[in-house]
């Protein structure tokens, strides 16, 4: 594993500091927030969740990465790839529906893991949380679109 | 039943009574023998009447009795005593008598006792006996609680009259009338006022004690309203928390008992009344002959000792009088009571007694095809839920039976368990009417399961099996003392008139769950609680509960061998970081500090909880080795941390959750106490205070709470300082604390700790759900499964199943008719707590599992999916109360009718 297994707060905090979505919060908040999650590691090739799943909670990836699959008939399809420092499983926790995706682990990983309850009540109490949240779904979305759009284009030329 | 307390008690114990009278009339010869003594020993041997020469003698015992036609007869000539001689024997035949006296009476009020006990066992039978009796309805208008009052409390009075019903009123009544005799004897005259003012008496009392009646049986209605409201209140405690009703619940509560006050109140008020004016009536009566008689005995009319004679007899009326008139108050309180209560069990259609008679072997055969035949079925209101259906299913078939909410699908399932009983037209299997067929068929080959599934206090397995228990089947056997009392029981129990069928027997028809006895059942229950899904459930049970391995030979053993095996398992699956195990010369980074310390269980008082900050000798070992002061920092720093992540939220913030060695309560507290010792330590902090962050540390886990406080080093010395705690132990402390052995089983920590013997990890998100089908499958491996599932099935449920989940409480409900063989399983949405996949496993699972062992039992299911009546041969849909399709599952399809509107909604 790419970290020591004697992983402090405080280091956590560092990290947590990196991710995008928390660059705004106050350090002492951090160290709530990693005190209030749990710290989880992953081998190569496993799953944080498992698409169809009820959504209890989300993840911060602190290193390694992962893959977001989709299943469909054909087997299960890749459409994205998990980064370091970024936050996955966030969708099921905000709009209550079964896990969208599955998201499998492609080297070792460690991550933080925030419960539902805690996630919603992180975003009630720092409103500079909920509005990183707002700008990652948005940002995913325009970038959604814009493949969407260009597929649709796709298909209407190989007509 | 019969409706007069007294014809009741006469019916079924008239030969005790008459045994009983004619020894009460025995027992008064030398009750009135006694009386005359006192006066003999008195006048003769002390005041010497008879013994005027000294060495005179007098003749004792001279027994001989002047009997008409024979003549005298002389049965003793009796002896010669002197005075001192006489006076030694009188008062030994005084003893004599105060001891056969008393003898008389402690046979006779046992005798009495006895025989009301044995009426009040037969009569609490009886309605119980009804209760079982009564038709499916009655038990919508009553309430448990108000019934079980009835029987417990309400019919207790009557067991204390029963010796008393025939005996007293003979007994005083008798009494009474020699004393009046005596009365006219001496003077007809004022035998005659005495006999009027007892006239009198008879006509007023019992007239003013009619309210008493009646404000009686008001007390025994609401005190028997206020037993079932009590029960209310615990039934429904979820629904008045829910609506914050506990107020209206309180005050109804206490206008209920100010309305028992009152009535109770009133109760006195006329009792010392009519007890007033009675005791007014019997002195009246002495008045009138001091008054007429004395006038009398002035004008010459009357002869003074007649008068004195006259009054000294009447000193004896009122006594017996008022004892009779006492009886005869309670022979009505208890009458009321007794007609009171059976009112309420004076049901009509109750289930003829024939049709629940025990059938040990051979109950017969249930006929095919169960049938409803113009089957009409109503609610209490009138309404109808079902009209005029006829429908037949034959052995073998599935038959799902689907319908919108109030189509009458699920009615004519309970009418198939003769729980609903028609309105008109009838169900019959093979031609019988179901509800005169004998239960012992009818239950046994139909077995049905809803949604309200109720259960018995008592253990799982206890629940499973409870459907299998018709009759005694093998009787337990008794030897030495305890078949003497079996022979009593069984004595007893047909003097009351109770069945004596014995609880204690194997009740359990293995047969009918596919097993020749206790010992091979485990296989067939196994495979019906996989099918409902229950099996890893009561695994859990069992993993969590504490076991003594005496009561489990051989699983301790096992369980330790299973420890080696599991860390073999895990290595091979690249999965032992999952559990970090105990051992006894290193630190488990996964356990908190104070388990490292101790590295036991607590078993006695002094090690468990506080008390172990306490004890002097772990005070002595941890204050000797400096770890005190190194704890104390410790939590110092600890507390440090928790204050700072959590003084800014409110109590009751979720994160609270994850603060695991302190509360929100706790947090001012440390507060004030960092403050308190900041820049100072362990030498200047009080004994509650070191004690209050000694504690802090004794929780602390580093990978979960992660402040970075545990160093080699300390490990290194809380492992040694354990070693020292361990090595130097007090014999006296020995047994106060299960040290962690590898070896050994530890009695006092649960089965998963056992085998587990260490800690999950927190870094693995699953770690806990993984390593429970890991233990799950290693036990299927090393054959210890069953014995641990039996340990789950010992759980006990608690009052109506209500430790179990609801959808435990489901699949247990079905898995207890699955057991049973039965010609036709009904089930009336058993399952409608599980989510649709589930249901859809268990449906298919269930279709296959009652095939078993080539038999082929007729299955109806009413299903809340209606997406799976394909899996049936036969569907039948019902609307509002009528069959509006029956065929295969393919042709309703194709038919375009309801059934495909339902389908597609």
């Amino acid at each position: 594993m790419g970290m020591g297994s004697n992983m402090l707060l405080k280091d956590e905090v560092q990290m947590l500091r990196r991710v995008p979505l928390f660059s705004n919060v106050e350090p002492g908040k951090l160290k709530l927030l990693a005190f209030t999650s749990d710290r989880v590691s992953y081998d190569v090739g496993e799953a944080l969740f498992h698409q169809g799943d009820t959504g209890d909670a989300a993840y911060v990836v602190l290193d390694g990465k992962a893959d977001i699959l989709v299943d469909t008939p054909s087997g299960p399809i890749k459409i994205a790839e998990v980064e370091k420092n970024s936050i996955v499983g966030e969708i099921a926790i905000l709009c209550d529906v079964s896990r969208t995706a599955t998201v499998q682990t492609t080297t070792a990983m460690e991550a933080l893991r925030i419960r539902k309850d805690h996630f919603l009540k992180l975003l009630t109490d720092f409103p500079e949380i909920t509005i990183e949240i707002m700008r990652v779904l948005a940002d995913r979305l325009s970038h959604t679109t814009s493949e969407l759009s260009e597929a649709r284009s796709r298909a209407r030329k190989a007509d | 039943m019969e409706k007069s307390i007294a014809r009741y008690i006469w019916t079924h114990t008239r030969a005790q009574q008459l045994w009983i009278l004619l020894v009460v009339a025995v027992s008064m010869i030398p009750y009135f023998l006694s009386f005359d003594l006192p006066k003999q020993i008195v006048n003769g041997p002390i005041q010497g009447q008879g013994f005027d020469q000294p060495g005179a003698t007098q003749t004792f015992m001279n027994i001989n009795f002047d009997l008409p036609w024979i003549g005298n007869v002389a049965l003793f000539d009796g002896i010669e005593l002197t005075r001192m001689q006489t006076l030694f024997a009188l008062s030994l035949v005084f003893l004599l008598l105060v001891i056969i006296n008393g003898l008389f009476k402690f046979y006779i009020n046992t005798y009495k006792g006895r025989l009301g006990e044995r009426l009040l066992r037969r009569i609490r039978f009886e309605l119980v006996d009804r209760i079982l009796r009564f038709p499916p309805n009655q038990f919508k208008r009553m309430k448990g609680a108000e019934v079980s009052s009835m029987v417990k409390d309400e019919v207790e009075p009557l067991g204390g009259f029963t010796g008393d019903a025939f005996v007293q009123p003979a007994l005083l009544g008798g009494q009474a009338l020699t004393a009046l005799f005596f009365i006219f004897m001496q003077n007809a005259w004022l035998g005659l006022i005495a006999a009027v003012m007892v006239g009198v008496q008879a006509v007023i009392i019992p007239r003013m004690r009619r309210r008493l009646l009646i404000l009686g049986r008001e007390r025994q209605i609401t005190a028997r309203e206020l037993a079932g409201r009590v029960s209310e209140i615990v039934d429904g405690i979820g629904t008045i928390h829910a609506y914050d009703t506990s107020n209206y619940e309180r005050a109804d509560i206490a206008s209920r008992l100010g309305l028992i006050f009152k009535i109770r109140y009133d109760l006195y008020q006329w009792k010392f009344l009519v007890k007033f004016i009675n005791n007014f009536l019997a002195q009246l009566t002495p008045f009138l002959f001091y008054c007429i008689g004395g006038y009398l005995a002035l004008q010459g009319r009357l002869d003074i000792g007649q008068l004195i004679a006259v009054i000294s007899a009447y000193k004896d009326l009122p006594g017996p009088l008022k004892d009779l008139i006492d009886w005869d108050q309670t022979r009505q309180d208890v009458q009321v009571k007794y007609v009171q209560v059976v009112e309420q069990f004076s049901v009509d259609r109750t289930i003829d007694p024939a049709i629940q008679t025990i059938a040990i072997k051979n109950a017969g055969v249930l006929k095919h095809p169960l049938a409803a035949v113009n089957l009409s079925l109503a609610d209490d209101s009138g309404a109808k839920l079902l009209e005029r259906v006829s429908v037949q299913i034959h052995p073998g078939e599935t038959v799902a039976i689907v319908g919108s909410a109030a189509g009458g699908g699920d009615v004519l399932a309970e009418a198939f368990a003769r729980l609903v009983w028609p309105e008109s037209g009838k169900v019959t299997a093979g031609g019988d009417d179901l509800l005169e067929l004998p239960e012992s068929v009818t239950g046994r080959g139909i077995s049905y399961v809803s949604a309200d599934a109720y259960f018995f206090y008592g253990s799982l397995r206890d629940n499973l099996l409870y459907g299998l228990k018709h009759a005694p089947l093998k009787d337990a056997v008794y030897e030495g003392s305890r078949a003497t009392h079996r022979k009593w029981q069984i004595n007893e129990a047909k003097l009351a008139g109770n069945p004596h069928h014995d609880v204690n027997s194997d009740w359990i028809d293995y047969e009918a769950a596919n097993a020749t006895g206790d010992s091979d059942l485990f296989a067939p229950v196994l495979s019906v609680l996989d099918t409902v899904q229950l099996s890893k459930d009561i695994l859990d049970l069992a993993l969590r509960s504490t076991v003594s391995p005496e009561d489990h030979p051989g699983l301790a053993e096992g369980i330790v061998e299973m420890r080696h095996a599991l860390k073999e398992e895990l290595e091979d699956a690249g999965l032992s970081s999952l559990v970090v195990s105990f051992e006894p010369g290193a630190y488990n980074t996964e356990a908190t500090v104070g388990e490292n310390l101790l590295f036991g269980t607590a078993t006695g008082p002094s090690f468990v909880g506080k008390a172990i900050g306490k004890n002097v000798y772990f005070r002595s070992v941890v204050g000797g080795s400096g770890l005190d002061h190194i704890l104390f920092d410790m939590g110092y720093s600890i507390a440090e941390n928790a204050v700072e992540l959590f003084s800014d939220l409110p109590p009751d913030h979720p994160f609270f959750q994850q603060l695991t060695f302190m509360t929100a309560d706790d947090i001012p507290t440390y507060q004030l106490l960092l403050q308190k010792y900041k820049g100072k330590g362990f030498d200047v902090a009080s004994e509650d205070d070191r004690g209050a962050f000694i504690r802090l540390a004794f929780r602390y886990i580093e990978p979960r709470h992660r402040f970075g406080l545990l160093t080699e080093e300390l490990m290194a010395k809380i492992v040694d300082v354990r070693r020292q705690f361990h090595d130097g132990m007090p014999e006296d402390l020995r047994n106060e604390i299960e040290r962690y052995d590898p070896d050994r089983y530890n009695a006092s920590a649960s089965l998963m700790d056992n085998i587990l013997f260490g800690r999950i990890s927190h870094k693995h998100s699953d770690g806990s759900k993984r390593i429970r089908s890991i233990v799950s499958s290693l036990l299927n491996t090393l054959g210890l499964l069953e014995q641990v599932l039996d340990i789950g099935l010992d759980f006990n449920l608690g009052a109506g199943g209500k430790r179990l989940t609801a959808v435990q409480r489901q699949k247990l409900n079905l898995a207890r008719a699955l057991v049973r063989r039965s010609d036709y399983y009904i089930f009336n949405r058993p399952l409608p707590g599980l989510d649709h996949r589930l249901q859809d496993e268990i449906v298919r699972d269930v279709l296959k599992l009652v095939r078993r062992d080539g038999r082929d039992p007729a299955v109806i299911w009413v299903l809340s999916n209606t997406a799976l009546s394909s899996l049936f041969d036969r569907v039948l849909v019902f609307d509002r109360g009528m069959l509006v399709e029956d065929g295969t599952h393919a042709a309703l399809v194709e038919n375009n009718g309801i059934f495909k509107e339902l389908v597609s909604s």
